[in-house]
């Protein structure tokens, strides 16, 4: 059975770019337009853009989203005031990841949570079943377009003022009403523009026009992976938990929320593996459930555009998860050295 | 830059998208605009070492862009005489070239009469029309 695909505002345009489009997590999406790694140098050097407008935004109200917030998620989101924004995770009782996502603060008792696209409907109908009294879940993700423009060069070609990361404001770019929000996915300076749907194609068009370089979902990936931010459904998973994924720092366990306790005790007892960033030592590109040699496995690999070698993540046994320690992929049959290393896997030399 | 779609007149191909020049008792090997453009920006070449034994319509090889790996079949029968350098070390000379400087492989034919069960360039063409 052949699902039907969704589309994004920016559909036709897209297919005007030459886009190669294909199915990703029920979207038609653009995965490249001139190559993947020109589009990964122009996001290093200069400035990308990219339709996310895939990912879903949940709109969470009343006066006690707050609290009922504060339950679901594993974040202190008592830190977020008004225009400011945190990576957070929604846990299930295992403490497993159900979705990692950015809330916003819109305003007292208002929030926007921006979701995975494959994550949408799951995450809205596990909030919808546990919504508290005095707060309303609404799924508004086809209301809005969301365009990420990053870059070192993306502030000047938008003529925004610098801010910090993980804030937003409303503002407008060319007379289009847009939600600018300091977070994206690359590791570089940037911004995600929120708009009506409608005014989506407007958007995409003005920052192409200030020359940002359309980016399709290939380049996210290896620029991501770059920075080893995990990605839900290969690095992170309902099976996995945050302490194991090094996703500590965005749970406050001081805190009652789903799954907690279970967190807690891996915390305490330390986890039986956990999620290392890796480099190729030998000319082979790692690929997501490759095993590792002595009981692990690559969750994400690719060819790192900037490195110009293999890199990956991976679950190995805490042990062995030593920054410097060396790995062997299977990749095919094959045996490939590999070394683990600190995140990030790519820094940009100062 | 990527070459512009092309499959030249005096090449032979396999319907997996792979190509050989005949030269006398030799054979040089590669892949087609089609196979290159599929894949995307290659970043590794898997190459047999010179001496190997490759089997028409076997994998001898793979070839690898960033989203993905694909095999290399050869097209024809027999040993590696030589292995491009160039394609195994900037593996985007194959987008760049697929028919010239991306070349793969040269091969001493084992069975010459190989050569008439591949598809002509026209053949290739339609072939590839219907993907």
């Amino acid at each position: 059975m052949e699902a039907t695909l969704k589309r994004t505002p920016l559909y036709a345009r897209h297919l005007s770019l030459g886009a190669r489009m294909v199915p990703f997590a029920g979207w038609e999406m653009p995965v490249q337009y001139e190559g993947v790694i020109p589009e990964h140098r122009a996001v290093r050097s200069d400035c990308g853009a990219f339709d996310v407008s895939h990912m879903g935004q949940l709109h969470v109200e009343g006066p006690t989203a707050l609290t009922f917030l504060q339950e679901m998620l594993s974040n202190d989101l008592a830190k977020a005031d008004d225009g400011e924004a945190q990576y957070t995770l929604l846990t299930n009782e295992q403490g497993g990841i159900l979705d990692d996502l950015i809330a916003y603060r819109l305003a007292h008792g208002q929030y926007l949570l921006v979701v995975n696209a494959s994550n949408r409907e799951p995450g809205y109908d596990w909030l919808k079943e546990r919504e508290a009294r005095g707060s309303e879940v609404r799924d508004a993700s086809d209301e809005y377009g969301l365009i990420a423009v990053q870059g070192p060069q993306s502030l000047e070609r938008l003529e925004l003022p610098e801010a910090p990361a993980f804030t937003h404001a409303m503002g407008e770019l060319e007379g289009i009403e847009v939600m600018i929000c300091r977070t994206g996915y690359t590791g570089e300076t940037g911004v995600e523009l929120c708009c009506a749907a409608e005014d989506a194609a407007a958007l995409w068009d003005c920052v192409l026009a200030r020359g940002a370089v359309p980016c399709g979902l290939g380049a996210r990936d290896t620029l991501r992976l770059e920075v080893c931010y995990p990605l839900h459904g290969n690095d992170i998973t309902p099976e996995t938990d945050p302490i194991s994924a090094g996703l500590g720092w965005a749970c406050d366990l001081a805190k009652d929320f789903t799954g907690v306790e279970l967190l807690r005790a891996i915390k305490e007892d330390g986890p039986g593996r956990k999620l290392v960033p890796f480099v190729m030592e030998e000319k082979a590109v790692p690929r997501q459930g490759m095993p590792i040699e002595g009981g692990g496995e690559v969750t994400s690999g690719t060819h790192s555009p900037m490195l110009d070698r293999g890199i990956g993540m991976g679950y190995v046994p805490a042990e062995s998860a030593a920054p410097d320690s060396e790995l062997v992929v299977d990749v095919r049959g094959k045996p490939r050295r590999a070394r683990i290393v600190k995140k990030p896997i790519y820094r940009k030399e100062s | 830059m990527p070459a512009a779609e092309s499959y030249p007149d005096d090449l032979k191909y396999h319907p997996e998208h792979d190509w050989a020049r005949i030269e006398g008792e030799e054979a040089v090997l590669g892949i087609t605009w089609f196979a290159q453009d599929a894949l995307g920006e290659l970043v590794h070449f898997e190459a047999p070492q010179a001496g190997a034994t490759v089997s028409k319509d076997e994998a001898y090889g793979e070839v690898e862009s960033v989203k993905a790996v694909s095999d290399v079949v050869s097209p024809l029968s027999g040993e590696v005489l030589e292995v491009n350098q160039k394609a195994a070390d900037e593996p985007e000379t194959v987008n760049e070239d697929p028919y010239g400087e991306g070349w793969l492989l040269r091969i001493r034919m084992s069975d010459p009469a190989e050569v008439d069960a591949l598809l002509d360039a026209t053949a290739y063409r339609a072939h590839v029309a219907e993907q």
